[in-house]
């Protein structure tokens, strides 16, 4: 088997396994990191979401090769109930869910919006998360949670 | 606003604690001072958990920090049937509370005869019982000597209203952390030592049948443990997750299929539905006490789509054999009902089977989760006692599971020669809106209906009106009309599978009842407000429609290519009362732009809960009015993607500004319900406010509009 070689959440990762295999696949398969959800594997709705540089990416339809040597970040490298990002802090404070299925992908792109645009509004975290897809109803209060977290960190 | 307090039932107990009486069934002491509550019903992301501890802490006076809820299993849980019909706080909420208030005096007595000091002399503050002169005890000391093994007795009288601290506030989540910081809580990302991986072929098209497969691809691909087939179920077992998806691809690639067309046409559903052959209930009838004068006649037509419960995660399960026993894990709402249809399907008797309950994502109603479950039951059994998780494919989650069901409603109204109703007639032609499993004498579940001897595939049935009714949900009208007749013509058969969708039939007939009336309203040139208020004779109903008259100042003025609109209904009839109001921006496009909410559930134990509840089901209603609709042809359903299928996106959302009317001293009614059709109805009168169109056929997109024009014109 070629090994792929990325950082995932900081950590220098090397991976065995057929290259044209979907990121998401390994994440949750050979890596155990379950907090990237399958939700559709055809790159639909958002609930995969894995930030790469700075992007946020679905990680089912990217293939292991073309990750290699990039950064990867997901939901578990972006804070702990220890040390909280702080959208993750804002979700909790705006109880910006219901199932909670589709947050993980929403707090990825959320995430890589604020690297991009530190100030955005109400309209460009709408903008942004229009390619996750959440099916409760929640979309509301995650906007105002990712605006909240935005200020949170502006005022730091 | 405040009302009498309901009497606390001396006689009776509620019914999920009359079912299963035993109180140690429902809450147990450990010695480090931790309380178990477990209910039997589940977490689908409406936040039972936290209401059912918050209910529960109130009751003992304990921290709610102490409360571990358990996921119900069919090892011990209460059996409370299915989590559906916004009816957990109801059923599990009150057998909780009038347990915990059975149990506090318990737990008082043994205090009392330990301390020697009177019960009134007591009290309990975390746990802690103490009395005069710093004597003290806890449930903690007198767990060992207390049983809860005995039946809870009718009279237990839980606490007022004025002395709850948790109830009635809105405590954070429980739930919410883990998911925020994705510690595996969903079935999904659990893991069972030995674990295998199946999936299961199916056909696109609905009633295919599997006439041949060619194993070999699949038998080359790495990881391969098993290939399985029974009649028309076929599938394969991997020891890794992409093995599995490899393989079951393989062998798609070499299965052939047999079609036929049994799909109905799409664009001609109301024709469809009315030609089958059906039952028909006459649901209700009121007779005037007079002759009436009818003048004239108008009579309308309304339909909606079949629905899909479209959850974000396809459905999963595991399941694992020991011998001729198997344990199962499910996101499925009814432990005990899907081990019923195990049994069935399996000839096993229902002690071989545990049935535990995992959280999934929202299903919003019967989707795929007990079918799956019955899936990875069969992949297992070739799996020799080796655990088999089973997922099904997106594609599979939106043609394969249920949908909720398609509905054709007439309402015909004689009125009079000042235009005021005299006699009103509500027709509904539908599928019944459940087929769940463990209700019948055969199982609901897809698989079994595949097996090479197979179990016929159930004809959905509408619960009985006592129970809300099915597709006759909400058809009763809360109008005080003098005379009316209600009818339901469920179809005797059932070419697209259709089970409970969350409302039931209540979401078309409250779109219907609510467009009619508007209709009627705008002709006499009354204000839609004043039109409902004056036939109702609720006072609760006239609070919330008034409550969201104020917060929208009702009516804001006309402005080109906007409008405004209202729907009001009182959930089955029995449940929470809801009125909205819409503000939509139209011309060629709909966008609902603004959704006011007022909503009464009696004693709302979580605030927040109950409002998120509502903003979630108003986003998800607007979702299905402006874009839902399952396509078909003869042959398959079309819309298996969610290219084909859309659903509201982020920037489709409108604002939802929701007024709680708080009744503490009433009984809790669910929310999650609640919005759907007056969301439904307040869209559809405001388009007539904006466009002067009257769209009676869901959804409303730019087709259905041009449709409405040509009608119109």
């Amino acid at each position: 088997m070629p090994s792929v070689r990325f950082r995932l959440n900081g950590v220098e990762t090397t991976v065995d396994a057929d290259p044209d295999s979907s990121l998401l696949g390994i994440l949750r398969g050979q890596l155990g990191m379950t907090g990237a959800h399958f939700g559709c594997g055809a790159n639909e709705c958002g609930a995969c979401n894995v930030i790469i540089g700075d992007r946020a990416v679905a990680a089912c339809d990217t293939p292991l090769w073309s990750v290699a040597d990039k950064d990867i970040t997901t939901i578990e490298g972006l804070g702990s109930a220890q040390k909280p990002h702080p959208l993750q802090r804002a979700f909790i404070a705006e109880q910006a869910l219901q199932c909670g299925y589709c947050v993980s992908g929403i707090l990825m792109s959320a995430a890589a919006l604020l690297m991009q645009n530190p100030k955005p509004t109400d309209a460009d975290v709408r903008g942004a998360l229009n390619r996750n897809l959440c099916r409760c109803g929640s979309h509301n209060r995650m906007v105002r949670a990712v605006l909240r977290a935005a200020a949170e960190m502006a005022a730091q | 606003m405040t009302e009498p307090a309901p009497s606390p039932s001396a006689a009776k107990l509620p019914v999920s604690l009359a079912a299963n009486p035993v109180l140690s069934s429902w809450i147990r002491f450990s010695p480090e001072g931790q309380v178990t509550v477990s209910p039997g019903k589940v977490e689908i992301g409406q936040g039972i958990v936290t209401a059912l501890a918050q209910i529960a802490a109130d009751e003992l006076d304990i921290e709610l920090g102490r409360v571990q809820l358990l996921r119900a299993s069919t090892a011990g849980s209460p059996n409370e049937g299915v989590t559906s019909g916004s009816l957990s706080v109801q059923q599990s909420g009150r057998a909780i509370r009038f347990a915990c208030a059975e149990i506090r005096q318990i737990f008082l007595e043994a205090a009392s005869d330990r301390l020697g000091v009177a019960i009134e002399a007591l009290d309990i503050s975390d746990g802690t019982i103490s009395g005069p002169g710093n004597i003290r005890t806890s449930y903690w000391e007198l767990a060992g000597d207390v049983s809860l093994h005995r039946e809870a007795t009718p009279g237990a009288v839980p606490k007022k209203s004025t002395q709850r601290t948790l109830a009635g506030n809105s405590i954070q989540r429980l739930d919410i952390p883990d998911k925020v910081f994705a510690h595996p809580r969903f079935i999904h990302d659990s893991a069972l030592p030995g674990m295998l991986h199946g999936r299961v072929l199916r056909s696109e098209m609905s009633a295919a049948k599997l006439v041949d497969i060619m194993e070999d691809g699949a038998r080359a691909v790495a990881g391969l443990v098993t290939i399985v087939r029974d009649g028309n179920f076929a599938g394969v077992v991997s020891e890794t997750e992409a093995g599995a998806e490899d393989a079951i691809k393989a062998l798609r690639k070499g299965a052939t299929w047999s079609a036929r067309e049994t799909l109905p046409d799409e664009n001609g559903l109301a024709e469809f539905l009315k030609a089958q052959p059906v039952e028909t209930t006459v649901i209700d009838k009121r007779t005037a006490p007079g002759a009436v004068q009818n003048s004239r006649t108008i009579r309308r037509q309304y339909t909606r789509p079949y629905i899909a419960h479209a959850s974000i995660a396809p459905s999963c399960a595991m399941a694992q054999w020991s011998g001729d026993r198997v344990h199962v894990w499910t996101h499925s709402q009814g432990v005990y009902l899907l081990r019923a249809d195990l049994a069935l399907v399996l000839k096993l008797p229902v002690e071989h089977i545990t049935v535990e309950h995992m959280e999934g994502a929202g299903c919003y109603g019967h989707n795929a989760a007990d079918d799956v479950a019955l899936d990875a039951v069969l992949l297992a059994k070739a799996a020799n006692s080796r655990p088999v998780r089973v997922q099904w494919s997106r594609a599979d989650e939106m043609s394969h599971a249920p949908f909720g069901a398609a509905m054709a409603i007439e309402i015909e109204a004689d009125l009079d020669a000042q235009g005021e109703i005299v006699d009103w007639r509500h027709s509904i032609w539908s599928n019944g809106h459940a087929a769940r499993p463990g209700r019948a004498a055969q199982p609901a579940l897809l698989a079994a209906t595949e097996l090479a001897n197979p179990f016929p595939r159930m004809i959905s049935s509408n619960p009985p009106q006592a129970n809300g009714g099915g597709g006759d949900r909400n058809s009763i009208p809360l109008y005080d009309f003098p005379s009316w007749r209600i009818e339901s013509h469920r179809l005797l058969t059932m070419p697209v599978r259709t089970s409970a969708l969350r409302t039931l039939g209540a979401q078309g007939n409250v779109f219907a009842i609510e467009s009619f009336l508007d209709e009627l309203a705008v002709e006499r040139g009354e204000d839609p407000v004043a039109f409902r208020l004056r036939h109702l004779g609720d006072s609760r109903a006239q609070d919330v429609i008034r409550a969201v008259a104020k917060r929208a100042n009702w009516k804001p003025e006309k402005r080109a290519g906007v409008g405004y609109g209202l729907g009001f209904a009182r959930y089955k009839n029995t449940g929470a009362y809801c009125a909205v109001i819409a503000e939509i921006e139209g011309a060629e496009d709909i966008s609902v732009r603004r959704l006011t909410i007022a909503v009464d559930v009696g004693e709302a134990i979580n605030p927040d809960g109950v409002i998120n509840q509502i903003e979630g089901g108003a986003i998800q209603a607007t979702s299905w009015v402006l874009k839902e609709r399952v396509r078909f042809d003869r042959q398959r359903i079309t819309s298996n993607t969610w290219t084909d299928y859309p659903i509201l996106r982020f920037s489709e959302v409108p604002e939802v500004e929701v007024e709680l009317i708080q009744r503490p001293d009433s009984e809790p009614l669910g929310a999650g319900e609640a919005a759907h059709g007056p969301v439904t109805a307040a869209i559809a009168n405001a388009v007539f406010d904006a466009l002067e169109l009257r769209v009676r056929n869901l959804p409303i997109t730019r087709d259905s509009l041009i449709a409405a024009m040509e009608l119109t014109a």
